[in-house]
């Protein structure tokens, strides 16, 4: 073998067995280090400042700080964690870098909002956040719609959500159902029905699978409930009517109120218990479900959503 | 214009083809291909943002960095190499000489965006499935990162017409820099008082301003550029260029290349 065949040969599998070496070692480093403490750092927090750091490219950076939310979030809301920290400051400097990725103010908002683990439980900083968007994006009515969703959802405030969803009608191109949510939610209408046709207009209009799947899921969830309330309403009645609950569906059927043996919105028929409650058999399909759960259910965390 | 220029042009352009400064596309083909696959499964509903963004940023910033790296080199290395004897000793004017060089890197760096932006427009056809009509402004956008690069290759050619190249790259890229705060500097000009306000608002007139060249975070959003404006981009660049290439032209006329 000639010198310099040998000199590749032997170059090359050094240049191997290092670089495989390096990638064990950088693991044994990665087990070494605590990824929480990697994790939990906001080295330049002003978002100023990282605007000026960006020499004009922020809008990358935007986009770098948003994706670094959403990871924050998903391994926040894997571990079913309770303490989002990091989140409004890194929704606040995806924002100040682009002030126009409406995105970031679709789901920042909602991940802000929603009570833990499904969210950091912030609802004031998404009110924020929002307002932040709406007044640099005036004219996409999503931004008020979510605003009032907020409002409505979170803090219960039907005044404010009202003038969210009237502001958001006044747009052009506005979703039509925003003008009946505004005049809805003046008259403190049935709040089940109320949150049918919010989860129905995000189920509507948004482009987004993932958020498709989630508002699906709370349709479900919300159909489940209105199916609890009315069945149990009618075993009252049956009580009242016969002097004793009904043992099963069946009882109701040969009452003459109850047409067919009711199923849940996948297909599985509910439970009848001996005092007269009705339950889901299947409580972990049912993410977000208040009503009609076994006692002493315990969700399991994280919730994976059933796909749409 | 005389036929040497272009001569000189088409041989900057064929080092700089031999230098492999084109190898550069690759790495941004790798970005390109690695941004659109990762981005949908990491974040949400930025895909076409950060092709966008990510494409264009990388558009510039190789550019600006081939455009430092090679300009500053383009005085010196021929003089280093005693090759610039023999073209001077030819019928070649010293101004030619810097005039055809500028084109040559010039030329070489818009052939390489030109391929960048078929790897942007290809990585947006992937991640969108069609062309929508906003995409029209990302090529306004390519556009002014042109203007950019005609400002820094005739900054660094000016800066390697007297000083040695390390110096001319970090005099280029300083400028680079400033430059892209341009805006600001202007704005602390206007907070300053007397004669300070003065030299701060001349400094802040006299660096090239790179930020109105940016509109990248823009055209990422579908909005639109005006045509006035980019009449006028064009003209300050063209300005701006000149104003390098006349600078660069002075000294070298007067160098002692002995």
């Amino acid at each position: 073998m000639k010198p310099s065949r040998q000199i590749t040969l032997v170059a090359g599998a050094l240049l191997l067995a290092c670089m495989f070496a390096s990638i064990l070692l950088l693991r044994q480093v990665d087990r070494m280090r605590s990824g929480a403490t990697l994790q939990e750092v906001l080295y330049i927090s002003s978002p100023q400042a990282l605007k000026r750091l960006s020499l004009g490219y922020g809008g990358l950076l935007a986009d770098i700080y948003w994706t670094r939310a959403v990871q924050y979030f998903g391994s926040k809301h894997f571990a079913g964690s309770q303490h989002y920290d990091l989140l409004a400051p890194l929704l606040e400097i995806t924002t100040a870098l682009d002030p126009h990725l409406t995105v970031a103010y679709e789901f920042g908002a909602n991940f802000l909002a929603s009570k833990p683990p499904n969210g950091a439980g912030m609802p004031q900083r998404a009110v924020e956040l929002s307002e932040f968007g709406i007044r640099n994006n005036p004219d996409d009515w999503r931004l008020y719609y979510d605003l009032g969703f907020i409002y409505y959802m979170e803090l219960k405030d039907y005044k404010h959500a009202a003038e969210a969803f009237a502001r958001g009608s006044q747009v052009s191109g506005a979703h039509p159902f925003l003008r009946v949510m505004a005049a809805q939610m003046a008259q403190h209408g049935g709040e089940l029905r109320m949150a049918q046709m919010m989860w129905s207009t995000t189920y509507q209009s948004t482009q987004d699978s993932d958020v498709r799947a989630n508002a699906a899921t709370h349709l479900r969830a919300l159909q489940v409930e209105q199916d609890v309330t009315d069945l149990e309403n009618l075993a009252i009645a049956y009580r009242a009517k016969m002097g004793h609950l009904p043992g099963s569906f069946a009882d109701l059927q040969a009452a003459g109120t109850l047409r067919e043996i009711p199923v849940d919105p996948l297909g599985h028929t509910y439970k009848l218990t001996s005092d007269g409650r009705v339950e889901v058999r299947t409580p972990d399909d049912f993410p977000f479900l208040t009503k009609g759960l076994p006692p002493g259910y315990v969700a399991p965390t994280p919730r994976f959503l059933p796909s749409d | 214009m005389n036929s040497r220029i272009p001569y000189i042009a088409s041989n900057t352009f064929r080092e700089a083809v031999r230098d492999r400064v084109l190898y550069n596309l690759i790495a941004f083909a790798v970005l390109m291909c690695g941004a659109s696959i990762l981005v949908g499964q990491i974040s949400i509903g930025i895909e076409r943002l950060v092709v966008i963004n990510l494409g264009l940023t990388a558009v510039s910033l190789f550019g600006v960095v081939i455009a430092i790296f090679i300009g500053i080199g383009l005085v010196s290395k021929e003089i280093e190499k005693r090759t610039l004897y023999t073209v001077l000793s030819r019928p070649v004017r010293r101004w030619e000489f810097i005039v055809g060089k500028f084109f040559g890197l010039a030329g070489t760096l818009v052939v390489n965006t030109f391929f960048m932006a078929l790897g942007v427009f290809l990585a947006l056809l992937y991640v969108s499935q069609r062309f929508q009509a906003a995409d029209a402004w990302v090529l306004v956008a390519l556009y002014f990162i042109v203007l950019q690069f005609l400002i820094i290759t005739a900054l660094a050619l000016f800066f390697s017409s007297f000083s040695s190249p390390l110096l001319s790259a970090v005099f280029a890229f300083s400028l680079f820099v400033i430059g892209s705060f341009a805006e600001d500097l202007r704005g602390f000009a206007a907070m300053a008082q007397g004669a300070t306000r003065w030299l701060a608002t001349g400094a802040a007139y006299l660096v090239p301003n790179f930020s109105s060249l940016n509109v990248i975070s823009s055209v990422a959003h579908g909005q639109g550029v005006a045509a006035t404006l980019i009449f006028s981009e064009t003209a300050y660049a063209i300005t701006y260029a000149a104003m390098a290439l006349c600078g660069a032209v002075l000294i070298f006329e007067r160098r002692n290349l002995k």
